[in-house]
Parts: structure tokens; C-alpha cells; sequence
């Protein structure tokens, strides 16, 4: 059984990043999945810091963990507010409808 | 004093810019016509003062323009030139505007119309109370101002239109030398102010300089540059088109500006340069050669025009000639003193024609006119006294300017000078024939108007043949009363410097030559009756027999055709060249429209990046922080 390293968390950190990403662009459907890839992609770079902090033994980089969960959290309300107002005042929150800033 | 004489008038008109259209049009009428009364009485009292020599008076208001070396002041400067032209100025400017209350009653535009008489006055009175050329250029561009504004009242006529660009234009043709001129002479003298230019002329006698080879004397072409401009404010030949297309303007207008006063200025500003013309010998030629034959080609065609107000015109035309040779003559003073005869009698016979106008119902042709004088006698005998003083009739006021003129020609030495004489003696007799032709046609004879139109026929209001009183009493009386003054024994006391005087000695004429200026103008009478009173079968067919002459002088020459051709018409063809293929094709093509399709060409591109889908911005968001992470990362 090999031991496991840092290369297997931060490959895990790439993989949900690019499933983050790919989750914004190809998801054609519905507001909500872009709101949860965003948050994906910000978990992605909480398992970096959270990962680079206990290899190196430095606190900070939990610390910073903690501070990017908080402000993630404020963003997920905030985000699924503005979501719940759009959907009033829009009626539908399919991605392809949302054309209001085409020039 | 002087300042009111001057300013009285731009108060009338101030009032009715901006106070007048509030009140009822009576009030312009008497605010205006009022204060230039005043004005009036004001520069008779000068007049007077000036007839026992006083000396020149400068008042000093305000200081204009300085400029290293260059000053310029608004300042008042009178003397017995400036005193004569005020009392003609302000006279006749009176008497229209009281005319014009009888006669523009009918008007819409009443107040727009006193307003502009108002200004024009006074720009006039700055003119001719100048004591510098550049406030003289004021006043001169101001009077052209407002006889643009005068001959285009009628705006909604398109004739009335195109004679007031055309006066314009032409006038800026005459500016452009005087304002050469000016520019000269403060080169030349350092100074524009008339005392400074005046006893400095002297030293320049015979100065010259050199341009392209050729050794020009300076006072000389100082003297043309100035002529020039005189030229084109007094419609002499090649610059007279515009005066009697100006006749458009309502009657009192040509009365008041193209007859007796600012026609004039051209007259008034070679007298008032008298010192410097004095010197120039070869511009003096050059006026006594354009003015002779202005006063025959103007008389030639008024000889055959049927437009009442244009034979009164080209008679303008023909007068100014005169006064034009006997000012290059050096006769100053008989050039101002004509001026002033003309003012009063021109002014006379265009409000005569007036009212002869208005009683016909704004007809003009002469050739629906006749019999007349049965009907409106006042007017006629007007129209006879006006006639009488033109031809130089003994005892009117036209005899004694006009035998003076002629006397001058005749003791000039000079070979321009004969011809001078021969063509004034010429044109005397054509001046009778034209005269006599309209009185006869209009007021003599069988009426050719219709019936109906002849039964209507009525003198004019009270206001109209007072204003025609006083012009006449000052036609007959100006003459015999101002001679001594003028030309006779008092000159010198009297003009006291303000102008040069060459030949104070008294001559007298031969009897032989009296004689043959009386029996030329009796003959022009005689003709004139013969033709259009006795025998009127006649005209139709000299008219057919001379049918070249007849053409020439009914075309005006051609002149207009001639101008049209070499000037106008090129000057639109190159005009459209400019405008259809540089304006249009290469300007707009490559600058603002070219431009603006680049840029609408350009945002139409750009525009299809803004797709609206949410994951192509954020895709776009990506991709950039990715390229500046790696530039970030790698630099």
C-alpha cells in the first residue's frame, strides 16, 4: 500500500477544479449547477491550501481555509438571493434564455 | 452737441430693437423721427458756425484700439466738410424718415423698418465724423450694413434678396482696396489718424518704391487703393451694377441711401484724403477718366430705361460721375457742394417718384403712367422743381454746383481734363433728355394707365408732402444761399483747411461756352418733348432705325450679361468642382463619413463578442486570468 502524498491531493484539487470549470461552461441548463461549480472550484483551492498546510507544517494555510469557506458561504446566499429575485422577475432560470446582455 | 447729433440716431434705433416691438408702431414712428429732428436742428446750429470758419473740433470719446505703434480712438473730428455732410446727412435722413411714415403704413414691419433708417443715420454720421480711417471703415461698413439690411426688407421677395447679396458683394470688391489702402497708409505713414497722415503728406511727394521692377509712387497707389474703395461705396463704373438693382428696397430707402447719402461717402472720403490726393497725380487722372465716363454711361442708359426708380438710379450714377472728375479735378469743394445739391434734389426726385408709386398702386412702369398731373399737381410740381435743379436749370440749386464742376473741367490744362468737359457738357444733354423723358411720360400726355387704376390715383398723405416741401425749399434755396460759401468768395474762410482748394482764383467762363452748356441742355429738353410729347410715333421708330444703339443702352451695356459670364459663372463652376468633387467626394468620403463607416464597420464586429450567454463571458473571465497567471507566473 503506498503512502499517500501531496500529489494525490493536489491531483484531486485539479480534478474538481476542472470539473468546477467545465461545470460553468458546458452546463447549459440551469443557473444553480454554475452557482455549484463555482463552489466546487473554491473547495478545489480549500483542499490546495488545506493540503500545502499540513505537508509544510504552517497553520496558515488552515487558517486561510477557514477564511475562504466563510466568504464561499456569504457568496452561496448572496448568489441564490439575487437567483430567487431573477427567477421573479424573469420567470426561468435556464442558462440559454439569459440573453439580456447580448449587444 | 456734436455727440448728439451723432448718437441721437442710435438711440432711436436702440429703442426700437429693443424696447419698440412692445408698443404700438406709431411710437417707433415718433421716437425715431423725433430725435433725428433733433439731430437735425442740432447740425444746422454747427452748420452755421462753420459758415463764419470756425476750426475744426475733435472730440475725443474713447479710446479703441492700441497696439504697439497702432492707435486707434473713437473721436468725433468737425470741420466745414464734416459740418456740410451732417447737415445733408441728417436733413434728408429726417424728411425720409418722415416720409416713410406716410409711405410705410401699410407695412408689417414698421418698427424693423425705422430701426434700421435710425442705424443707418448714425452709422452714417460716424462716417463722415470720423477722425481716423479705421473708425471711417466702421462707419463705411455699417452704412453698407444697413443698406443691406434696407434693400433686402422685403425679404420675402427673391429679388429684393439677390439685389442685397449683390450690393454686398460688390461692395466688398471696393472694401478689399480700401482696406488695402488703410493698411498702406499706416505703413506708410505710421499712423492712421487724419492730422498725423495730413501734414505728413507732404514729405511723401515723391516717395516711390519698387514692385516687380516698376517704380510706383507711393502716394499715387495709396490714392488708388482708397479710389478703389470709393469706387465700389459709389457705384462708378465696374462697380456700378449694384445701385440700381438696389432700387428693390422700398422708395425711401433708395432715397435716403442710394441717392443722397451713402453713395456720397465714396466723394466724401476722396475730399476728406484731399491732402493726399492732392499729390497723386496719376490717380487723379484715373478718377477724372472714371468719373466723366460713369456720368455719360450711366445718362446713356437711363435714356431708354422704363422703370421710373431706375432712371432715377442711373441719374444717381451719373450725378456721382461728376462730382467724381471735379474731385479728381482737385475742385473739392465744388465736388462736396454738388453733393450736397444732389442730396437735397435726388432725395426730392426719389420721394417725388415715391409718391407717384404709391399713388399708383406700386406700379413703377413708366409706361402705364401719363397724364398724371391733373391729378396729383403737388407731387408733379415736386417731380418739376426736382428736374429743373438736375439739369442745371439758373437759379436752382443743381446750376450753380454743375456750372462750377464744368467751369473747373474747362480751366484744367490737363487733356483728361477736356475730355472731362466735353463728356459733362455731353451728359448734361442727356441728363435733360432723361429727365424730361420721365416727367413727360409720367405726368404728361394721354394717361395709359386703365381707368379704374387712373380714377384711383391720389396725392399722398400730409406727412409725405410736407417732408417733399422741405426737400424742395432746400433744392431751390441750397444752391443760391451756400455758392459764396461753397465755391464763390467766402471759400476760404469757410472750408478753413478742411479740404484743399486749388483754384481759388475767380474765372469766368466765356460767354461762348455758357452758351453752348445752356442751348445743350435746352436742346435735350426739346428732344425729349419732341419725342414723348408731340411726336410719339417717332420713338418707335428711332427705336427700330438704331435698333443697336436702342438694345445696347436698354441692356445696360450688357454689363450684368458681361459680369455673369467672366465672373459668375466660372466662379459657380469651380464652386461645384470644390464642392461636388472636393467637398463631397474626396472630404466626406475619407474624412467624417469614412471614419464613422470604419467604426460602425468595426462595433458590428466587436459587437458579436457580446453573445449574452452567461458561460462565454465566464469562459472569457477564465481564459484571461489564465493567460495573466501565466504571464504572472513566467515574467
Amino acid at each position: 500500500m503506498t503512502s499517500i502524498t501531496i500529489d494525490h491531493f493536489l491531483f484531486l484539487g485539479a480534478i474538481l477544479f476542472t470539473i468546477g470549470v467545465l461545470g460553468i461552461f458546458l452546463n447549459k441548463k440551469n443557473v444553480i449547477i454554475i452557482l455549484m461549480s463555482v463552489e466546487l472550484i473554491l473547495l478545489a483551492v480549500n483542499i490546495n491550501f488545506i493540503a500545502f498546510s499540513s505537508f509544510l507544517g504552517d497553520i496558515s494555510g488552515q487558517i486561510f481555509a477557514m477564511f475562504t469557506l466563510t466568504v464561499a458561504a456569504a457568496e452561496a446566499a448572496i448568489g441564490l438571493a439575487i437567483l430567487v429575485v431573477f427567477f421573479r422577475n424573469i420567470g426561468s432560470i435556464e442558462v440559454e434564455k439569459i440573453r439580456k446582455l447580448k449587444g | 452737441m456734436i455727440k448728439l447729433i451723432v448718437f441721437l440716431p442710435l438711440l432711436g434705433f436702440l429703442y426700437c430693437a429693443f424696447v419698440g416691438s412692445y408698443f404700438h408702431d406709431r411710437v417707433s414712428q415718433l421716437v425715431t423721427t423725433f430725435l433725428l429732428t433733433i439731430s437735425t436742428f442740432l447740425s444746422w446750429i454747427i452748420f452755421l458756425q462753420y459758415l463764419e470758419g470756425a476750426n475744426t473740433t475733435i472730440i475725443h470719446i474713447l479710446n479703441w484700439i492700441t497696439s504697439g505703434s497702432f492707435s486707434a480712438d473713437w473721436s468725433l473730428r468737425v470741420d466745414a466738410l464734416t459740418a456740410t455732410m451732417m447737415v445733408v446727412v441728417t436733413t434728408v435722413s429726417a424728411c425720409v424718415h418722415l416720409y416713410s411714415v406716410g409711405y410705410m403704413n401699410e407695412d408689417k414691419s414698421i418698427n424693423r423698418f425705422m430701426g434700421y433708417l435710425s442705424l443707418f443715420t448714425f452709422f452714417m454720421l460716424m462716417l463722415v465724423s470720423s477722425n481716423n480711417l479705421l473708425q471711417m471703415f466702421f462707419g463705411w461698413e455699417g452704412v453698407g450694413l444697413s443698406s443691406y439690411l434696407l434693400i433686402g426688407f422685403w425679404h420675402h421677395k427673391d429679388s429684393a434678396n439677390k439685389a442685397a447679396i449683390k450690393a454686398f458683394i460688390l461692395n466688398r470688391v471696393g472694401d478689399f482696396g480700401f482696406v488695402l489702402g488703410i493698411v498702406g497708409v499706416f505703413f506708410i505713414f505710421g499712423s492712421i489718424n487724419f492730422d498725423i497722415i495730413f501734414t505728413d503728406a507732404i514729405n511723401y511727394q515723391n516717395h516711390a518704391f519698387n514692385f516687380l521692377g516698376l517704380s510706383l509712387s507711393t502716394i499715387d497707389t495709396l490714392c488708388f487703393l482708397l479710389f478703389i474703395g470709393a469706387m465700389g461705396k459709389s457705384a462708378q463704373l465696374g462697380l456700378h451694377t449694384w445701385l440700381p438693382d438696389a432700387m428693390e428696397g422700398p422708395t425711401p430707402v433708395s432715397a435716403l441711401i442710394h441717392a443722397a447719402t451713402m453713395v456720397t461717402a465714396g466723394i466724401f472720403m476722396v475730399a476728406r484724403m484731399s491732402p493726399l490726393f492732392q499729390y497723386a497725380e496719376f490717380t487723379n487722372l484715373f478718377i477724372i477718366f472714371i468719373g466723366a465716363s460713369t456720368a455719360i454711361f450711366a445718362a446713356s442708359i437711363a435714356l431708354t430705361q422704363n422703370d421710373i426708380k431706375r432712371v432715377i438710379a442711373y441719374s444717381t450714377c451719373s450725378q456721382l460721375g461728376y462730382m467724381f472728375f471735379a474731385a479728381g479735378l482737385g475742385a473739392y469743394n465744388a465736388a462736396i457742394f454738388h453733393l450736397m445739391t444732389h442730396g437735397f434734389f435726388k432725395a426730392l426726385l426719389f420721394l417725388s417718384a415715391g409718391s407717384v408709386i404709391q399713388a399708383m398702386k406700386h406700379e413703377q412702369d413708366m409706361r402705364k403712367m401719363g397724364g398724371l398731373f391733373i391729378k396729383i399737381p403737388f407731387t408733379g410740381t415736386m417731380m418739376w422743381i426736382g428736374s429743373l435743379a438736375i439739369i442745371g436749370f439758373p437759379f436752382f440749386s443743381g446750376y450753380y454746383s454743375k456750372e462750377s464742376i464744368l467751369e473747373n473741367a474747362y480751366f484744367s490744362t490737363s487733356g483728361m481734363a477736356q475730355y472731362a468737359y466735353v463728356v459733362g457738357v455731353f451728359t448734361a444733354l442727356l441728363t435733360a433728355f432723361y429727365s424730361w423723358r420721365l416727367l413727360l411720360m409720367t405726368f404728361h400726355g394721354k394717361p395709359r394707365a386703365t381707368e379704374e387704376t387712373f380714377n384711383q390715383v391720389h396725392e399722398s398723405p400730409k406727412v409725405m408732402t410736407i417732408s417733399l416741401a422741405i426737400l424742395a425749399i432746400g433744392t431751390i434755396f441750397s444752391g443760391s444761399i451756400l455758392a459764396d460759401f461753397f465755391i464763390g468768395p467766402k471759400q476760404e474762410v469757410f472750408w478753413n483747411h478742411a479740404v484743399v482748394l486749388i483754384n481759388t482764383a475767380q474765372h469766368n467762363i466765356p460767354f461762348v461756352q455758357t452758351l453752348t452748356i445752356k442751348s445743350t441742355v435746352a436742346a435735350g429738353i426739346l428732344l425729349a418733348a419732341m419725342l414723348y410729347y408731340y411726336k410719339k410715333g417717332l420713338t418707335k421708330s428711332l427705336s427700330r432705325n438704331f435698333q443697336l444703339l436702342y438694345l445696347i443702352s436698354y441692356n445696360k451695356w450688357y454689363v450684368d450679361e458681361l459680369y455673369n459670364s467672366i465672373f459668375v459663372q466660372p466662379f459657380f463652376y469651380i464652386a461645384s468642382i470644390f464642392w461636388k468633387k472636393g467637398d463631397i467626394y474626396i472630404i466626406d468620403e475619407y474624412g467624417p463619413n469614412g471614419i464613422s463607416k470604419l467604426i460602425n464597420y468595426f462595433s458590428k464586429r466587436l459587437s458579436l463578442f457580446q453573445s449574452g450567454y452567461l458561460y462565454h463571458y465566464a469562459f472569457v473571465m477564465l481564459g484571461g486570468l489564465v493567460i495573466i497567471l501565466t504571464w504572472f507566473v513566467y515574467y
